[in-house]
């Protein structure tokens, strides 16, 4: 429909330069410029790499988002961006950026969550999202179990990893089987022709009395490394693929069982997964196993709409157009540990009180 | 506007002269602070951001965070209104705010670039830079600016290195506007707009990057 709100998106918190533009619910553009293979050497995301490519792609990335899309900056009925959780010198690029296209087309500004983003960004792939809705988030910087009730302002968080998120245990495998960076896809790959069963490796927090739905995966990453020392050190040959398969069942079977249990816990009939996790075959085959065998309507965007992208910001901010909310200010700061409970970062007249973000002092210098 | 110091300022220019300026000192939040001092200035000369023909911008050297953004907010207004972004070295401006406060050449700035060094700078006069800028400690160039006054917070943070430290502290936007608008309507070229950083970034992968627990 041509009078839903028309919103560009701007993400920068990790190391994708997204930019996307949707009407409503519908996607029309989705540019990303990624700087991963700058970070492969070393490993992980560098924070400092990853900001010097968000300064370089940002305006290019614009400009290609709006030819893809076909319509001018002037129609636009508002700004989104990633306000946080992230990288703080990575998330002020886009945030700096947003704030200055705002200004100078003279458009509404919405700083939202980018973790709420991930939820939102399924209406583009399946249509408005059930309310509420569960989600489970699943990343190399996060893995949380969420309820939303209201994607724009009523998130709640029922658990999260208290150690490392789901998508690290898939690098640091991959980097201890010397499979290189970013681990998730390879170790996808090589999981295909490996056994799951081969390896019993640890169910993390998955006790009676552990917390119901938390994760953990630093214990399982340690066992898996500990075991294939073991036989590098008996000089035997390493299974690869039979490890990669019992890892990653490992994983998936935890965030699979918690995330089906939390939706009966809390009668919600819908799961939505989403993160650059959510990419992962095994996990999307054993969510729509249990989800169907619990009645279950399961919602997986397809692995682009997965990953880091502005078009999941851009559709949660189509959302806070359409429902009104209110928008954020020229002072808006970038802020790295945003909690998830807040959807977005109003105004400090929107609000009626000061409520302006300390960027955290860690990563400003590097 | 530049934001490669500590300063967060932003000034218009008409062409003639600095019709309008702020700035503001706080090296931790120039993202919170660069749009409503645009803002400001813009109020206060009563025009709107459609008028402006031209963004100059300073390109650092400058630690790296702040830098950023007076570069992408440049950037992304040329964008949005079609108009040239020009870049300018910051340690430029703050020699030509140096010179109109009175300093003569042969003189040199020097601005903080933590870690205890300073980018700096040796200038002809206040509006010919001697060389490249460069990064270092002061005592390892303060023989090589021995006898020479220099501008800048970075020779007033380090006196036993830069005896004849003076002001101005901090670069000023309506100096770099001052400083591109004579370029400009001498036909000279400016930099693109793209960061001076000087040093390599630090290739380290925190632990636990983006971890984001909600408790
Ligand atoms: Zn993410």
């Amino acid at each position: 429909m041509a009078d839903e709100p028309l919103v560009l998106g701007i993400e920068t918190s990790c190391d994708e330069t997204g930019v996307g533009i949707v009407r409503g619910t519908t996607l029309l553009a989705d540019a990303v410029a990624s700087s991963v293979d700058t970070h492969a050497r070393f490993g992980g995301v560098v924070p400092e790499i990853a900001s010097r490519a968000h300064l370089e792609a940002m305006v290019p990335t614009i400009e290609r988002a709006l030819k893809d899309a076909g319509i001018s900056a002037r129609d636009l009925d508002g700004i989104a961006v990633t306000a946080g959780p992230g990288l703080a010198g990575a998330l002020l690029v886009g945030v700096s950026a947003a704030k200055a296209y705002a200004y100078a087309l003279n458009k509404p500004l919405y700083g939202v969550n980018h973790l709420a983003s991930h939820i939102c960004v399924d209406q583009l792939e399946h249509g408005p999202l059930p309310e509420p809705t569960m989600a489970l988030l699943v990343s190399g910087g996060h893995s949380s179990l969420l309820l939303a009730p209201d994607i724009t302002n009523d998130v709640r968080p029922l658990g999260a990893t208290i150690d490392d998120a789901a998508g690290e245990a898939f690098d640091k495998i991959a980097r201890v089987l010397d499979l290189g960076f970013p681990g998730g896809p390879v170790i996808d790959r090589l999981a295909r022709e490996g056994d799951p069963k081969a390896i019993a490796f640890p169910r993390g927090l998955s006790g009676s009395r552990d917390p119901a739905y938390d994760f953990s995966f630093s214990g399982l990453k340690t066992s898996v490394a500990r075991w294939i020392e073991a036989k590098r050190a008996a000089g035997e040959d390493v299974p690869v693929r039979d490890v990669a398969a019992s890892f990653q069942e490992a994983v998936v079977d935890v965030l699979t069982r918690k995330a089906v249990r939390a939706c009966k816990d809390e009668g919600v009939d819908h799961l939505m997964i989403g993160g650059g996790v959510a990419a992962n075959s095994r996990l999307r085959a054993l969510a729509e196993e249990r989800c169907e065998k619990a009645g279950i309507r399961l919602r997986v965007p397809r692995p682009g709409l997965c990953t880091d992208n502005g078009a999941m910001v851009a559709a949660l901010g189509a959302e806070m157009v359409a429902r009104n909310r209110p928008v954020s200010d020229l002072g808006l700061s970038a802020d790295s540990s945003l909690p998830v409970t807040e959807t977005h970062v109003p105004g400090a007249h929107a609000h009626g009180h000061d409520h302006v973000h300390e960027i955290s002092k860690d990563n400003l210098y590097s | 506007m530049d934001t490669a110091t500590p300063a967060v300022t932003a000034a218009l220019h008409d062409g003639t002269a600095v019709i309008a300026e702020t700035g503001q000192v706080d090296a931790r939040r120039h993202g919170e602070l660069l749009l409503p001092a645009v803002d400001r200035i813009l109020a206060e000369a009563g025009v709107t951001l459609d008028a402006v023909t031209d963004v100059a911008v300073g390109v650092g050297p400058g630690p790296y965070t702040g830098l950023r953004v007076g570069l992408v907010t440049a950037a992304t207004f040329g964008s949005a209104l079609s108009v040239p972004v020009h870049g300018l070295c910051t340690l430029d401006a703050l020699a030509y705010a140096a010179g109109r406060d009175g300093l003569e050449g042969p003189f040199a700035v020097a601005t903080d670039a933590r870690r205890k060094e300073v980018y700096w700078a040796r200038y002809e006069d206040f509006r010919t830079r001697d060389g490249e800028p460069a990064v270092d400690r002061p005592a390892d160039i303060a023989d090589r600016l021995a006898g020479l006054a220099v501008a800048g917070a970075g020779a007033l943070l380090y006196p036993e290195a830069f005896p004849d430290a003076r002001g101005p502290e901090h670069v000023s936007a309506g100096a770099l506007a001052s400083l591109a608008a004579e370029r400009l309507a001498a036909g000279d070229s400016l930099l693109p707009p793209q960061p001076l950083y000087l040093r390599r970034p630090d290739a380290q992968v925190p632990k636990n990057y983006k971890v984001v627990t909600p408790k």
